[in-house]
């Protein structure tokens, strides 16, 4: 074989290489398309019978075929703001901690620890949550914030364990490791020349933080806040076992409810032999498929953003 | 910023102190607590029952998670091997051939955008592909839809991993005349062998925990699914069936108010729960870390 047939053997091995590994990575896309357009057609038959009136209807009744999504997106509005309200300054103040406070060894274990709760899988903080904290919502904090704050709506009704707040509760710890992890890479670059010139001028740690970390860095912390929302509006199991799975809006947080997600799990067992329901869990899906997939490109967006804001 | 008295400055700034550092104890207490309720009650339910019985009725006592555990590992094994292949080559494209080709941004793009996208939903869509056509649930459905949920990690983490092997090692090659393909197989890789080989390793890890994509795909079984025929094919794990595993199984027996049931659940949640911090940590320090990725 002379040289030139080994070369064109060769460049054809490249070629043949390269094209493999484009259509590896163009899989991606495609997957996600076929994701959007799959529960878009297995949909059509909820979205026929029902039309728009599907997002504005609470009514639920798999026996007589009465469908809307309100209740579910409600319960999984409500059970995210929950987890944000407790995860978002909660993550801060610890990122705060990781980067200032503590001693870089010290950062590391509680920073490893905080990061571990990441790697324990949904099912378990739901099955935890509901054998261990349920039980502790029920008896002890949920008649408690009732005895001192029973007279906002949020706190009405009687103490389940089974609802709102558990299931807020939950997602914010499972959100905490990623909220905490992404502030404190953050904190971590702002320069600290800025910091040591707001020390300089006598400024305390809260004063640094406040004045010029957090706005040094905030386009960060809230590209951090976008991804740990993305997460809780579709977490799954851990929210399934501790919402309650009940089909009504209630001001209280004490009432049990249900989100897209936990719906979807708990319910599609069901509907195998019934096209309709099916479809309507489906359309279900499309909906918080749409959701998530909206935040997701804003924080994608937001955070290419950032990277050339970094840049120039 | 209003002139305030230095006292209560100071003050504000103490309260914040204390409370950073409250806040870091509640995280860590909530992660002890958890590990302790999972030691603690999952021990109980240990025993050898657990690891040689098929699942069974709660009311007898010796059954275990035998089928679930093996099931388990076979779900994991096929969506390795799907997905790993799969975003290896994806990865090695955004990397060495289209760093910054307009096509790479849009892989990247959609990559984060699947890693944010809720697990149940890849079930739901592999219901509609994979279990409608063949009209039953199957382990094979289970494991495509965790090699869905893998592919966007593996994906961005082999592209960040072998960003960082120099560009002079590829040059070298390049220059004795090496093909690309050989190249990237024989010095990238080897060079970026430690990060690639933790990479996948922690999203094996993070799949094998996954429940939500299973319910209607692999569904569960309470027996084994080997081919129940004479000859060799005998020990092949048949994955058109529906087939157990630890997730769902414990899902199913938590949900149900049967003692016997939640305490196999504790068991089998301490059994997974254990085996993705072995592997997490086996990742992270016998391979050198590489680089985290999040979110």
């Amino acid at each position: 074989m002379d040289k030139s047939a080994v070369k064109a053997r060769t460049n054809k091995v490249d070629l043949f290489f390269r094209g493999l590994t484009l259509l590896c990575a163009i899989a991606v896309i495609l997957v996600m398309l076929a994701i959007g357009f799959e529960l878009f057609r297995n949909s059509t038959l909820s979205m026929k019978e029902f039309g728009l009136r599907f997002l504005s209807d609470q009514s639920w009744n798999p026996v007589t075929s009465e469908f809307g999504a309100l209740s579910s997106i409600y319960g999984t509005i409500v059970s995210t703001i929950i987890a944000m309200l407790i995860a978002a300054p909660m993550g801060i103040i610890i990122a705060l901690f990781l980067t200032e406070l503590s001693h870089p060894t010290l950062a590391k274990v509680v920073g490893g620890a905080i990061e571990l709760l990441a790697a324990i899988p949904s099912i378990i903080f739901g099955m935890w949550g509901l054998f261990v904290l349920v039980p502790i919502m029920q008896t002890k904090v949920e008649p408690w914030l009732q005895a001192k704050l029973g007279f906002l709506p949020f706190f009405k009704g009687i103490p389940m364990g089974v609802d709102m707040l558990t299931a807020g509760i939950i997602l914010a710890l499972m959100i905490l490791p990623f909220i905490t992890a992404f502030t404190r890479d953050v904190l971590n670059m702002v320069p600290p020349v800025l910091k040591e010139a707001g020390y300089g001028a006598g400024a305390t740690m809260w004063e640094v933080l406040k004045h010029i970390s957090i706005p040094y860095g905030i386009r960060g912390i809230v590209g951090a806040m976008f991804i740990g929302l993305g997460r809780a509006i579709g977490e799954t199991m851990a929210v399934t076992f501790v919402i309650g799975n009940s089909h009504k809006i209630s001001a209280s947080l004490f009432s049990s409810g249900n989100s897209i997600a936990s719906t979807i799990a708990l319910e599609f067992g069901e509907a195998l032999n019934d096209p309709l329901f099916k479809s309507v869990l489906i359309e279900l899906g499309l909906i918080l498929f749409l959701i998530t997939f909206i935040f997701q490109v804003i924080a994608q967006l937001w955070i290419l953003q950032l990277k050339k804001h970094e840049r120039s | 910023m209003k002139p305030s008295s230095l006292t209560l400055r100071r003050s504000v700034d103490t309260f914040i102190k204390v409370l950073s550092m409250v806040a870091s104890l509640v995280g860590i207490l909530f992660l002890l607590w958890i590990l302790w309720d999972l030691a603690f009650k999952g021990f109980e339910a240990l025993d050898i029952n657990f690891f040689t019985r098929r699942t069974g009725p709660f009311t007898v006592p010796e059954t275990g998670m035998a089928n679930a555990i093996v099931g388990t590992l076979y779900i994991t094994l096929l969506a390795t091997i799907v997905g790993v292949p799969i975003g290896l080559l994806g990865g090695i494209f955004l990397s060495e051939f289209g760093r910054n080709h307009p096509i790479s941004s849009a892989v990247r793009f959609f990559a984060n955008i699947l890693m944010g996208t809720p697990s149940i939903l890849v079930g739901v869509f592999i219901y509609a592909v994979i279990v409608l056509p063949m009209s039953g649930f199957s382990g094979l459905a289970g494991g495509v839809a965790l090699a869905i949920i893998m592919l966007p990690v593996i994906t961005r983490t082999t592209e960040d991993i072998l960003a960082l092997v120099p560009n002079e090692l590829r040059e070298s090659a390049l220059a004795l005349g090496a093909p690309h393909w050989k190249m990237i197989v024989h010095i990238v890789f080897r060079a970026a062998r430690a990060g690639l080989i933790t990479g996948v390793i922690l999203a094996i890890a993070r799949v094998s925990g996954e429940t939500a994509p299973l319910l209607f795909t692999a569904f569960n079984n309470s027996y084994f699914t080997y081919y129940d025929v004479e000859g060799p094919m005998k020990y092949v794990y048949d994955m058109t069936e529906p087939t157990a595993n630890l997730t769902v199984t414990i899902f199913n027996y938590a949900m149900t108010p049967y003692e016997q049931w939640q305490k196999q659940a504790w068991a089998g949640s301490l059994l997974i729960t254990g085996a993705i911090l072995v592997l997490s940590v086996i990742a992270r320090t016998f391979f050198g870390g590489g680089k985290k990725r999040r979110a």
